[in-house]
């Protein structure tokens, strides 16, 4: 079996974030790493292989330039098998759509060498982006069942069957492998990488690819192929510090019942 | 004017209020076409109060067992048969993921959470847990748009309501993912979460007793949230978490119980328009961000307040 996990390097959410003067993310002067959402589909992934009969090979895949190669890096300690990183400076500033497409192709390219996915498992959402666009036009373009917002996964064999916390109901997902899956943090804590792990990791195989090794035309990407255009962006003032009182005796519950009726809200 | 195609929100044909809000938005660029995909009759009366000129109505039959794919083909091919200016889609997991495939389908651009949707098309987000603010555009294609709860305040304005019954062609491809089995949501009687004006959240300080929480939320009628440290311990499900990885709110007031304030639960609601906070930890930084703040316990502040909201009532 082989399965392929989506892997993207994300700047880190705790630090300054910010936009550089073309308006696309900062992705160079703010520290990076593994987007912590992703971390779960490695883990599933990694689940699924020990469950399994048979051979699984896990490959880690991610789109970005040379310094995401780390978000690779930490998903081979933690015990995938291989990694792919796709680096071109054409890239940058690429939407989901072309996202979407460089991936599928990155997809195609490993399956040349491995045999074809039969899982694709992605994070439920990038942690900068966050548009959760990508899983979905990833089985649109593979042609893949989509099975995504997963909170528990199992499979057997061929089969997969997952729950869906969606907004109205609760559903289970069934669907038969190759299958494009993505799951939440619902799943269970990602493993840390191991000592072991570690010292594993330095000699597993990561291979670079270039837009030309998937055959994708460089004006198919980037910033200018986009098919939306931000046109402005706008830091939030940062909310400035009310009132704090401490309770005594009933007074906190006093002052702010007098501050909710001040804002009409009783 | 060119059609607007909205996708109706519904539950067994009850519109929910993110429809009216979507008509409302769509006249601003077009004429709106409801697009309702469902069983039994079109709910057109409710559509036509918002401002629907047309209904098209697709029956599920065929498709209500299976996700989100065969959704995206009928968009689709309603798209290419009625041109639309824009395609508006409700803001939720499966709004959204709808709206990426639409766009792959027939090629056009997608943004999604837009709050606001100016007659130019013009989109505005909210992005990096709401420390930005971004102003956006579709440039190629029908623009398709996903659209929060809460974008516009609804209004009521008769349209034709022309209902027409719309058969797609629903590829077997897009009938590979089934479901298997539902359980609807349980009503628990009070407002919609990304919906409330309102909402009172509890977190790991209520210690698992939501009473004082949900006593607090009824005197103020509003809805219930919960942080994610009170859903993995099983206090509440998972409909109900706030932040990150659960739903993002941007009510009238949010008001944070026994909640410490970490990112991840900010990034659901630190667009709220007033935040107020309960904490026994005077350090704890939801207090970096709130409007007004009661360091105390939870236990005997909530009581406290929700009988001094009731009196106040009378
Ligand atoms: C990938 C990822 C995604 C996440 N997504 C989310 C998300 O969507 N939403 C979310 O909420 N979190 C999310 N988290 C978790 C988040 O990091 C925090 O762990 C979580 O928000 C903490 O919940 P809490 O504030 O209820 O608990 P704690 O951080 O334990 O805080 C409890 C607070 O209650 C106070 N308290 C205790 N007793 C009382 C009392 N009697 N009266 C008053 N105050 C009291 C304490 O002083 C403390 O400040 C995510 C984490 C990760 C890694
Ligand atoms: N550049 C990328 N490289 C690898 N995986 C990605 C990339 N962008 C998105 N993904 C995957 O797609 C998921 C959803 O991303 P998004 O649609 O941006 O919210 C992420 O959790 C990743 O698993």
């Amino acid at each position: 079996m082989n399965i392929v996990v989506l892997v993207k390097h994300v700047p880190d959410a705790t630090a300054d974030r910010r936009f550089e003067s073309d308006n696309t993310v900062d992705r160079v002067g703010v520290d990076g790493l593994l987007s912590e959402l992703d971390e779960y589909a490695v883990e599933q992934a990694l689940q699924i292989k020990e469950k399994a009969d048979g051979d699984v090979t896990v490959t880690a895949l991610c789109i970005g330039p040379e310094q995401a190669g780390d978000a690779i890096r930490k998903a081979l300690q933690m015990g995938a098998d291989q990694g792919v990183l796709v680096t071109d400076d054409a890239i940058a500033g690429s939407d989901a759509v072309a996202t979407s497409l460089v991936l599928a192709k990155a997809i195609e390219k490993i399956a040349e060498a491995n045999g074809a996915a039969d899982l694709v498992v992605t994070g439920m959402a990038s942690t900068d982006a966050g548009t959760s666009l990508v899983p979905a036009m990833l089985a649109e373009r593979l042609g893949l069942p989509q099975v995504t917002f997963a909170s528990v996964v199992e499979t057997q064999g061929d089969q997969i069957r997952a729950k869906r916390d969606g907004d109205a109901a609760t559903e289970v997902i069934g669907a038969t492998l190759p299958v494009l899956l993505s799951v939440t943090d619902q799943t269970g804590e990602a493993r840390y990488p191991s000592f072991k792990g570690i010292m594993a990791a330095k000699k597993k195989p990561l291979e670079n690819y270039t837009l030309a090794d998937l055959g994708v035309d460089a004006g198919q990407v980037g910033l200018d192929a986009a098919w939306t255009a931000v046109e402005e962006t706008t830091a939030r003032p940062p909310r400035t510090a009310g009132e704090i009182v401490t309770d005594e005796d009933g007074s906190g519950a006093k002052a702010l019942a007098e501050f909710l009726a001040s804002k009409k809200f009783i | 004017m060119s059609e607007i195609l909205v996708l109706v929100d519904h539950v067994d044909g009850n519109v929910r209020k993110t429809t009216n809000e979507l008509l409302t938005i769509a006249r601003r660029l077009g004429e709106p076409s409801a697009v309702f995909i469902g069983s039994g009759e079109a709910p057109v009366e409710a559509l036509k109060k918002f401002g629907a000129e047309k209904v098209y109505a697709v029956d599920d039959a065929e498709i209500k067992g299976y996700l989100v794919a065969p959704k995206a083909e009928v968009l689709a091919q309603l798209a290419e048969k009625c041109s639309p200016a824009a395609i508006l889609i409700p803001s939720s997991a499966e709004g959204k993921e709808i709206a990426g495939r639409l766009a792959i389908k027939i090629e056009s651009g997608v943004i999604t959470d837009a709050v606001d949707v100016a007659d130019s098309g013009v989109t505005t987000q909210s992005v990096f847990a709401g420390s930005f603010t971004v102003q956006a555009k579709v440039t190629k294609g029908t623009p398709i748009i996903t659209v929060k709860p809460n974008s516009a305040a609804p209004e009521e304005v008769a349209g034709a309501g022309a209902l027409e019954q719309f058969a797609a062609t629903i590829s077997d491809g897009a009938k590979t993912a089934q479901i298997v089995a539902s359980q609807p949501r349980q009503a628990t009687g009070r407002p919609e979460l990304t919906e409330a004006a309102i909402v009172v959240s509890g977190g790991r300080g209520t210690g698992g007793d939501f009473t004082a929480v949900e006593a607090l939320a009824d005197s103020l009628g509003a809805a219930v949230g919960a942080s994610r440290a009170a859903v993995d311990s099983g206090w509440k499900p998972h409909a109900f978490q706030v932040g990150q990885t659960g739903k993002v709110v941007s009510p009238q007031l949010y008001v944070a119980n026994g909640i410490s304030g970490a990112i991840q639960h900010r990034a659901g609601m630190q667009t709220s328009k007033t935040i107020v906070a309960v904490n026994k930890d005077e350090e704890a930084p939801i207090f970096e961000l709130v409007d007004f703040g009661v360091v105390g316990d939870l236990h005997t502040v909530l009581p406290a307040l929700t009988e001094a909201i009731n009196e106040r009532k009378g």
